[in-house]
């Protein structure tokens, strides 16, 4: 934070109203959506932007997410900036689509305000809808705060739309948790954005004198070279978020990494969080400080494509690494993160004993206590050999 | 007879996954006419010319581009594109088309 901040202006706002203030900024031409909690103050507040002449933008009203998805395409193969949000089961009904997206190299940014996948049915934050859309070939980012929201969603724009990258790119954010509390946040003005963020030029659109085929199928023949293409692109957009990351971090002061790390010098014992579960980790991370437990914190932002570097060289030294994660693989390794950072870690010669506890499903509240609790709990369990593939946090019975 | 594809890129599994145009974009139209869809056939149509009244119901109904009107008016099949579904067969006037099976 050392850097000057550029004409920084500091205002208390909804972070669902700070991301549609991003998107205004980023001068968004295109927007299809349909409201779903918690993501709908964010599409609301546009719809008001766009209504009232404030944002230059087509905002399409569609009657179901398969559809805003859909739409989102077209706009955006018409060449126009393109951005839509969403939750839940607003993003399973997307998900044949969030595919395509990708595969047609389409630079969408969508905001998920995440929440618990039905069923039973809840409104509540947890991860289990973009863990089940881990797969589908888009740039994936985490944000902790409303001022990293803000953020990041202005920066999505100028990643997606990067020639060498034109992938579309989700940031997610904590339903509720983090999209309906006020905070105060450093906007950033129209100059400022405008030059940081260059008009979007499609490698190719819908246009009549130049006529192409778009979503084509692909014979056995050249399907895989056709994936092969896009894995490549997806992790070399690495370097290129590193850029826009760097970029920002000079025009602003707030520097982001893909792997985050918290009070990480010479700690033993690291836990490892994503989204804002992440600043309540921090409070406790602390206080485990202060009575001398070699605790840290490490805060994984950047989903997909995934940092391995990143996170092999933030757990170098550790001892014992954990994994929160806040969806779970029903049947499976149990959380998601967990079964990717073990994977990730097992060339390692040397490593930290990994144990997984899913925490915060459906909206339960997370006190810094749980991850005291977490930490004093694997702490045995390492000593005393690993009995189980994970845990779930605070079950009953 | 045809000419299959229009040569202007590399056939599909020559091309190597750095040279995929950008979102599997296609430049040029017709490249569909390619695919040798004929690989799929079990069965044959074949004409028995002395019944044919060359009314050409069987080159209008063939989903493919698949029948070939032969010097004369005749019919037959380009063995490129025909994959052996037997609408010619099921569809002709006179009943001059039948269906052979393949030889392995």
């Amino acid at each position: 934070m050392s850097a000057k901040p550029a004409k920084a202006k500091r205002v208390g706002m909804e972070v669902s109203i700070a991301v549609s203030h991003a998107v205004q900024l980023a001068r968004a031409e295109a927007i299809a959506a349909y409201p779903i909690t918690p993501q709908t103050h964010i599409v609301e507040h546009l719809s008001s932007l766009v209504a009232n002449g404030e944002l230059e933008a087509e905002f399409v009203n569609v009657e179901s997410e398969h559809s805003a998805i859909s739409t989102c395409i077209g706009m955006s193969a018409a060449g126009a900036r393109t951005y839509t949000a969403t939750s839940s089961q607003g993003l399973a009904l997307m998900h044949e689509i969030l595919y395509i997206t990708s595969a047609m190299r389409f630079p969408i940014v969508m905001t998920v305000a995440n929440r618990a996948l039905s069923g039973p049915l809840s409104i509540w934050n947890d991860h289990s809808d973009i863990m089940g859309a881990r797969d589908i070939g888009w740039i994936q980012i985490f944000v902790e705060n409303g001022q990293e929201a803000f953020d990041h969603s202005v920066m999505a724009f100028k990643i997606a739309e990067n020639a060498k990258v034109l992938l579309p790119t989700i940031i997610n954010l904590d339903g509720f948790i983090l999209s309906h509390v006020v905070e105060a946040l450093e906007m950033v003005d129209q100059a400022t954005v405008d030059k940081f963020l260059p008009a979007y030029v499609p490698r190719h659109n819908l246009d009549p004198k130049h006529p192409v085929t778009m979503g084509a199928f692909a014979m056995p023949e050249i399907y895989t070279e056709v994936k092969m293409n896009h894995q490549v692109t997806l992790t070399q957009s690495y370097d290129h978020i590193l850029k826009v990351w760097n970029e920002w971090g000079k025009l602003t002061g707030r520097q982001y990494q893909p792997v985050e790390r918290y009070q990480t010098k010479d700690a033993k014992i690291l836990l490892l969080t994503m989204g804002c579960l992440s600043e309540v980790a921090e409070i406790a991370v602390e206080e485990m400080r202060d009575q001398g437990l070699p605790v840290g914190l490490l805060k994984l932002r950047l989903w997909r494509p995934f940092p391995f570097q990143d996170l092999r060289e933030a757990v170098k030294g550790a001892e014992l690494l954990i994994v929160c994660d806040r969806a779970l693989s029903l049947g499976g390794p149990g959380g998601p993160v967990l079964s990717e950072v073990r994977s990730a870690l097992y060339p390692m010669a040397e490593r930290p004993a990994t144990v997984g506890y899913i925490i915060g499903l459906g909206g339960r509240d997370v006190n810094p206590s749980a991850f005291k609790d977490i930490v004093n709990k694997a702490q045995a369990e390492v000593s005393e050999g690993l009995k189980e593939e994970f845990h779930l946090y605070g079950v009953r019975g | 007879m045809t000419t299959p594809g229009t040569a202007l890129r590399k056939p599909l599994d020559q091309t190597t996954w750095q040279e995929i145009e950008l979102g599997g974009v296609l430049r040029e139209p017709g490249s569909a006419r390619e695919y040798r869809v004929g690989d799929w056939r079990s069965q044959h149509p074949v004409w028995t010319k002395s019944r044919c009244i060359r009314c050409g119901v069987c080159w209008t109904v063939c989903p493919e581009p698949a029948i070939i009107e032969e010097p004369g008016g005749y019919f037959d099949m380009d063995p490129y594109y025909c994959k052996g579904c037997g609408t010619c067969a099921r569809e002709c006037v006179t009943g001059c088309i039948t269906m052979v099976p393949e030889e392995e």
